[in-house]
Order: structure tokens, then sequence, then C-alpha cells
């Protein structure tokens, strides 16, 4: 606005009022920690569809078997090795097996025992990894030491060896699987949990609790705990295909669970015997698996993001 | 650094230490076991049996028996072919396995350097896309899937290549390839990660300034530095392969040691049981070794201190 | 403020304070070795000295996150080494911190108002109603809004962070309040902001300060003594004007001259010491004197004997052979060898 010299009088350099703790004023909305991490979460493409493809797997194997009459150990000799695409009357959807068995409902059954196998594992993994972890890191000193060193010895042991010897011992079932995959795997997660232990404690803000005198159980609960827990989601996103793949794995050389029972693994088993003639046998179970495998992992990497976008792989 | 050596090798004698004492129980314990002693036998028959085994022997005997043996380099007999030693067995199904190794991690490593290299300097691209694709593709699909899905199509129904066996040259490319996917996944993803926090440094900046052309610069400072970090994922690796190939041999019907493996599992054949497993035990924590002793010549720290971050 | 050992008591006493860290296995990091140095009530003392030499160490020491390897500490009168319970208790509300880095010294996962309130709720102090009045009270003594308190950390700014840190030390209501580096991590314009805050605290509260930094100017703003450290040791410590005027330590006079001023004409006339070498390891500190491998007006003893920490002048302590008389008597005995 152009104004001639006269029109400026000495008023108009007066300071401006400022309002009074404008300057301090926060612009962004309101938004916890964890508020945020969802925002960041949902923003993520890759992270949503992994969410979605887990959300609608976990829900057909609740409710594909349910869907047709038949069970998933009903076997019917007249109608053995249908493909899915032959016309027949019957709700074979996705065809037959070796034994006349209805593959909609194995397979959706199977992915169900499959996820109820990596959930428990990964369960049994959390508990004893997070608290030897945690004990370790937190103690310090001789103690982490001591424990540190079991944890080197274990780290040599191959996983998959001691699975298997522990099936040959155990009679492979759901929760003997279950175990053996989390006797071998805690080893990882309190590795992780140590190591955020260890950078949590000489934060500035856990020193800060600690000169107002704060006691061990206020610092393990409000300080030290809820900042492990970002890798803590984040390592069990991982652990959940791990398992999978070893329980299929384990199905497919013959250690998995015992027919009738279906899991994944089974099924590719079962379908490979069938590779050459029908296909689809094994195809099917095998894209169910890599779905899931697959969706777990994008999860993984978008909680990972969204916890810390430092850490950008 | 020698003490850092010298650490590594004690936990290694007492992870082997460890696996063995393991596999000696399970066995001992596992009903049906020959070495169980419940077979029902005539007496003699029994003897002779338990002689040849050494099962007549106190356990802590067997014990330290089984342990001296192992240091040795004897792994019993063959419970289910007879006179056979497990040895032998191993031995022989060893070059098909270690051929399928090496030709998996040779083929895998150098194209997942490459694409890792190309998807970080080609980054945002189609080329960027597809590889990231494929990396995740590669974690999530497992490998037996893989390999069965190729020995059938490429195999079966193209013929391009022969689906199964050992018997040539040609045979090996298949189930290389399967085994091949995983490392070139992980490789991919792990130097494309590096290359891109590498190509930001400052001192990328300073080469560049200083006039090196592109290639120069890429090869001499980003790769080499990007390449650093990506041996401590040559551990884990490893163990992915050696858990690949027991499958993909019985894909592909590949004599190996993984064959073998399975096949005395499945005929129950305890000495053959618990010799593979102590040998592939030896191998991992072999390889974990080397991988190790590799980092620590890289890493001045470790060589200086002794100590591991 | 200028201080006469008589009338004003001594707040927090420091005698002969080791701390020594165990790294691997021979090697021990002599963070700090033997200081000794009085904190008289009401006084700001400002601790200067380089990245490595100790300073910090000292502080959380006093605090208490630390435990000496060796010396005594009392404070108010009373040792500080086995307190327990109610006693520790006790000393953790009288004794505060302010850290050093603003975003790594708030618990992201908190809000701003359980951070101020932390102290209150450990102790007891208010519960409900009453504590939300006390944050919003604290909030506004720092500068900030009542509405801050419902928000998380990361939405601040480093100024308003360490705002929100010494909000939490004044929350407990502290006599004595040691300041870790407060301003190192901020932009000089909020350095300012926030030491002019720390000052008219102590005005009005009767605070008395530790001041560690590295930067010079500002200590000498802010403290009425000042403490120069080098390598685990005290080498000197005066009033901040007595220690401007007449430097006694090689090492004090090396840094002052380091320290710009703002008048061209003067800064033309004046000589930069520049040190040579580097600073030696901490694990492996030079014998007798540490400074004397950097140290200009170094001599032959100042490599065999240890410099006794002494009083030359009234309140204006050194620790170098060159203000020993005894030394400079075997220096000249060894010269006319």
């Amino acid at each position: 606005m152009a104004m001639n010299t006269d029109q400026l009088s000495p008023e108009l350099f007066q300071p401006a009022e400022r309002e009074q703790g404008a300057e301090e004023a926060v612009s962004r909305k309101r938004l916890s920690y964890w508020q945020d991490v969802r925002r960041r979460f949902v923003s993520n493409k890759g992270a949503m569809i992994g969410l979605l493809l887990i959300v609608i797997i976990g829900v057909m194997s609740l409710v594909g078997p349910l869907m047709n009459d038949f069970t998933y150990s009903d076997q019917n000799t007249d109608m053995m090795n249908i493909s899915p695409f032959e016309k027949i009357e019957g709700d074979y959807w996705l065809g037959t097996d070796h034994l006349g068995r209805d593959l909609w409902t194995r397979i959706w059954y199977g992915a169900g025992i499959s996820l109820l196998i990596a959930i428990i594992a990964a369960s049994l993994d959390l508990v004893v990894g997070v608290t030897y972890g945690a004990i370790s890191g937190y103690m310090g000193g001789k103690v982490d030491d001591w424990m540190q060193r079991l944890v080197e010895v274990l780290v040599g042991v191959p996983q998959l060896v001691v699975i298997i010897l522990l099936l040959i011992w155990l009679e492979p079932g759901i929760f003997a699987i279950a175990l053996a995959l989390a006797l071998t795997g805690w080893v990882n997660m309190s590795r992780i949990v140590r190591a955020q232990m260890l950078k949590l404690k000489s934060q500035e803000y856990v020193l800060a609790a600690r000169t107002l005198g704060a006691n061990t159980r206020r610092m393990l609960t409000k300080h030290m705990i809820p900042n492990v827990m970002g890798p803590v989601i984040i390592t069990l996103m991982f652990t959940i295909p791990n398992a999978i793949f070893f329980e299929a794995f384990l199905g497919f050389i013959g250690l998995g669970l015992r027919p009738p029972q279906a899991s994944l693994g089974v099924l590719l088993n079962d379908g490979y015997q069938m590779l050459q003639l029908y296909p689809y046998q094994c195809l099917l179970p095998a894209t169910v698996l890599s779905l899931l495998m697959f969706s777990f992992n994008l999860l993984g990497d978008g909680l990972r993001d969204a916890l810390d976008p430092k850490l950008r792989q | 650094m020698g003490r850092f050596v010298l650490k590594r090798l004690i936990y290694m004698v007492i992870t082997l230490w460890l696996i063995a004492t393991i596999t000696f129980f399970l066995m001992h314990n596992l009903p049906g076991s020959p070495l169980q002693n419940e077979e029902k036998l005539p007496p003699e028959l029994k003897e002779i049996i338990l002689k040849e085994y050494g099962l007549d022997k106190p356990l802590p005997v067997q014990y330290v028996n089984y342990l001296g043996n192992l240091i040795t380099g004897d792994l019993g007999n063959s419970y289910k072919y007879d006179g056979r030693k497990v040895t032998d067995m191993i031995m022989d199904g060893f070059s098909a396995s270690a051929t399928l190794g090496v030709q998996a991690i040779s083929f895998g490593v150098v194209v997942g350097l490459i694409l890792g290299c190309v998807a970080a300097l080609r980054r945002g691209t189609w080329i960027d896309s597809g590889a990231t694709v494929l990396s995740v593709l590669g974690v999530s699909i497992p490998s037996f899937v893989l390999g069965a899905l190729l020995s059938y199509y490429v195999g079966v129904e193209l013929q391009w290549l022969p689906p199964a066996l050992w018997e040539g040259w040609e045979y090996t490319i298949l189930p290389s390839l399967a085994l091949s996917f995983l490392v070139i996944a992980q490789i991919a993803r792990y130097v494309r990660t590096e290359m891109l926090e590498v190509l930001g440094q400052d001192y990328i900046k300073t080469a560049k300034a200083k006039g090196l052309g592109r290639p120069a610069v890429i090869i001499r400072h980003a790769l080499r530095n990007a390449l650093i970090p990506a041996i401590t994922i040559m551990a884990p690796l490893t163990v992915a392969l050696l858990t690949g190939t027991l499958v993909i041999e019985q894909i592909f019907a590949i004599p190996g040691m993984g064959y073998m493996f399975v096949d005395s599992i499945q005929t129950n054949d305890f000495t053959a049981i618990m010799g593979v497993t102590m040998f592939y035990s030896f191998l991992l924590v072999v390889s974990i070794f080397i991988v190790d002793i590799l980092y620590g010549i890289i890493d001045p720290r470790i060589r200086l201190t002794g100590a591991k971050e | 403020m200028s201080v006469t050992k008589q009338k004003v008591e001594k707040i927090l006493e420091v005698n002969h304070v080791k701390k020594h860290f165990k790294m691997g296995r021979n090697q021990v990091v002599k963070a700090v070795d033997n200081i000794s140095f009085d904190v008289y009530k009401g006084e700001t003392l400002g601790l200067v000295g380089e990245s490595g030499c100790g300073k910090s160490t000292i502080g959380r020491t006093i605090i208490r996150l630390y435990d000496t390897t060796d010396g005594e500490i009392r404070f108010k009168g009373e040792s500080t080494r086995n307190l327990k319970g109610k006693d520790l208790k006790k000393f953790n509300r009288e004794m505060q911190m302010i850290f050093q880095d603003p975003y790594a010294s708030l618990n992201p996962r908190m809000t701003v108002a359980d951070i101020i309130a932390e102290g209150l709720d450990i102790h007891g102090l208010a519960q409900g109603e009453e504590r939300r009045q006390k944050v919003t009270e604290l909030l506004k003594t720092v500068g900030l809004n009542e509405e801050h308190a419902d928000r998380f950390p990361h939405e601040f700014s480093g100024g308003q962070r360490q705002r929100i840190g010494i909000a939490r030390a004044l929350a407990v209501d502290p006599e004595f309040i040691i300041a870790d580096e407060p301003i190192s991590a901020l932009d000089v314009s909020i350095q300012a902001q926030v030491v002019n805050l720390m000052k008219k605290l102590q005005r009005e509260k009767g605070l008395t300060y530790l001041f560690i930094a590295h930067d010079l100017s500002m200590v000498k703003y802010i403290s009425d003594r000042i403490g120069v450290m080098y390598l685990g040791n005290l080498v000197e410590l005066a009033d901040s004007q007595e220690l401007y005027d007449h430097p006694l330590h090689p090492y004090t006079e090396a840094l002052l001259s380091a320290v710009p001023i703002p008048d061209p004409d003067v800064e033309k006339e004046r000589e930069r010491i520049i040190l040579k070498g580097d600073v030696p390891s901490p694990i492996n500190p030079p014998s007798g004197c540490r400074f004397r491998t950097r140290c200009p007006k170094v001599m032959d003893i100042c490599a065999k004997e240890t410099p006794k920490w002494q009083e030359v002048k009234p309140m204006h302590w050194v620790a170098c052979h060159l203000y020993q008389e005894e030394s400079l008597k075997k220096e000249e005995g060894n010269k006319n060898k």
C-alpha cells in the first residue's frame, strides 16, 4: 500500500501489540504419540494392504469352513481329485484332494491352524524373550554378563535342526510345534529388548526420573516398557510369518500335523504329491501361504516406518 | 583381535557341545530307538547288536565315547543301512549340497548386489519399485513353493530345463535358482537401503565436487561403504540357505545331505539323524564364525578393542 | 555477588572426589580425579571445561546418578554417600537437575502435565485439582501457557522443552539445582531466554545453581564464581570477575583468549593463545600436571609432581606449579645443576 511520507505519523511506529502468549502457541492439532503413529501407519498403502489381507484371511479361516456343509476331514471316495474348474454338483468351490476332502474347507481351516500355531508360538516367544531381555538389560552388570553368555551360546544353535529334533521327540501337535518354535526363537526377541533397554537406561528422561526419586516399579512401567513396545511389536510382526514358514516347512517334510489335521504345511505336502496331475491342490494353499507371509512383511515394514520414521528402510 | 577370535572359538565349541549333548539325550530317550534297549529279540542277537553299537556300556561311558568319536569325526554306523558309516553317507551327499549352496550364494549375491545398486541409483523409477516388489516376494514366497513351481512349470510344462535329479550341469540350474531367490531378495533390499544412505552422505558430494566421474564415485566410494554392513546379513542368510537346501533337495530329488536327512527321519535311522544334525550344526556354527571374523577384520573397532559393538 | 566465607553457609561440599569408570579389561577412565570445591547457598557456581573434562560426570555424581569411587560429598552438612529411604527422598526433593538435550530429556510418551508433575506424584505432594493447579502455575512460571499441559513433547521447540524441563525440576521446590549444559543445544537467542529465566527464578526462589557449560561468556553472565576443569581436575576457581581480570592458570588464560570481545579495537590488539597438541585421553592422562603436554609455560617439575590445589589469593584457588613456592625453588635448583 503506497503512502505519502506526510501520511506517516509517529504513532504508526509504536511497537505492535503482541498477544500475550501468542509466541508460545502450538499450532498443530493435539496428537498423542500413539495417535501420531497410527496416522503415519494408515497413510502407508502397503501396510494397509497387508493389514487388510491378514484380516480377510483371518476372518475366512473362521468363517470359510462353515460356509459349506463339508468338514475338513470328510472323505468322499466318489469325489476325489476334482478340480475347481469342473462343473459338478455340490459346493466344491475349490475342488477336492486325493481323498475326496473339500479343499475350500480344508484350506481355510488349515490357514486358521497355521495362524493359530504362529500366534501361540509368537506369544510364548514374546513372554520369554521380553522377560529375559528386560531383566538382562535393566539389571546390567554381572547379571547381564552371564545372561548374555547363555544367549551367545544359544545363538549358534541352528533353529531348524533343534525344531526337528524336538518334534521327533515330542510328537507333532499344534502345541508341540508352537512350543518348539518358541523355544528356539525367543533369543532373537530377548536381544532386541535388551538392546532397547540399554539404550533407554542412559536416556536423559530416564535419568531425570531417577533424580526425581522414582522407584523401580515406576521406572519400568512408566518409562522403560512403553518405550520398548515399539521394537517388540515390530519384531513380533516378523516372528509370525517366520513361524508360519517353519510350520509349513515341517509339514512339507513330514514332521507336521498328522492326518486328517490340516495346516498349510500339511496341505502343501499333500498337494505336492499330486503336483503333476492336479497342480491346483498345491497351488491354492501355496497362494494363501505366500499371501499371508507377504502381508505380515508389509505390515511389519509399515509398523516400523510408523513407529520411527528415522528408521526408514 | 586375537582375544576376539578366541572368544568366538570358545563359544563355538560350547555351542557344538550343547547340541551334541541335546542330540544324544534326545535320541536315547526316544521310544523305538535302537538305543533304547527294548527290542524284542532273542538274547544272543540282542547281545551282538548291543555290542556293535556300544550300547552294553553304562550311559555316561557311552556319552563320553560319543563325544570322543565326534571329535575324531566318527559319526557311527547307520542303523538302517547296515555297515554304512554315517560319515561316508554325509560326504556322499555333501558335494551335491555344497554345489547347490555355492551356486545359489554366488548367483544370489551378484544379482542382488546389482539389483540393489540399480534400484538405489534409479530411485523412484519403475526399476526401483520392481526391485522392491521382487524383494518382498522373495522374502514371502517360501523357497520350496518357488522350487515346486519352477520345477513344474519350467521343467515339466515348458521343458526348458530338467525338473529333477542330478545328472549333469543343467540339472543344477533350477534348484540353484530357486534357492538363490531368497538371497537376491535379502541382499538387494539391504544393498539398496545402504546405498541410498551412503549416496546421501556428504563425502559423496565432496567426491562429485572434486570432479570424480559418476561411475568412479559409485564404485570407489559408495559401493565399498555400502558393502560393509551387508556382511552382517551373511550370517542369517547362511542359516536360511541351509534350511532351504533341505527342501529344495526334496523337490528336485537331489541326493544331497538334506535329502539324506529327511530320508533318515522318515526311516527312523537314528544314528544318521544324529550324525547329520551334528554335521549341519557344525557347518552352521563354522560359517557364522567365519562371518564374525570377517566382520571383525573389516570393523576396526573390533580389531582394536576386542569387543563387539 | 561476591562471597565471604564467614557470613554465608555452604550448601554443598565436594571433598577429594574421584569417579573412575572401568572400560573393558584393564582400562580405567579417570573421569573425575580428585576434585574439591564448595558451593555457597544462594550463589551460582559455574563449571567450565572442554568436552570430556569430567564436568558432566561430577554433576551426575553429586546428584547421585553415579556413586563416587572415592572422596566425600556433603549436602547441607550431611554426607550423601549412604542415603536411603526417607533421607534419600528428601535429598531428591532438595536437589534437582536440568539436562542438556531437550530432545532426550522428556519422555515422548507422557503429556507435559505428567512430565512436570512426576516429582509431585512420586513424593505425593499434590493430587487431583491441586496437582493441576500446580502444573499450571509452573507452566506460567517458565513462560508457557496453561493449554500446553495436555500436549506431548514432540510438539514443542527446543527452547520450550528446556523450559518444561526446568518446570519439572522446580515442581518439588528444590534448593539446589545442577544445570548440566542446559543451553548448549539451543540457538543463541533462545539461550538468552532460558538463562534469563533461570536468573529470574534464582532471585525469586533463592535457588543455588551449579551451572555446567563450555561457553565461557555465557557462564560469566550467570555465574558468581567460576571453576575451570581440565581432564578430570579442577585447575582454577575464583569469582567471575577476578577470573576474567586475573587468570592464573595457563589453561584459563588460553580459554579466555579465545572468547571474542565485542569491541573491534580491543580484539585487534588481543593475541590468541593457541594450545599445541590435542587433549590427551582420560584413560592414560599425563603424569604430574595433566595440562603439561600443552602448556606454554611448562617446567620440568610439571612432569614429576602433581600441583597442589591451593588458595593463593583470598577465594582464588589454582593448581599450578607456577604458584607453588617449593616447586619454583626446585625448578631453580634444577636449572643451576
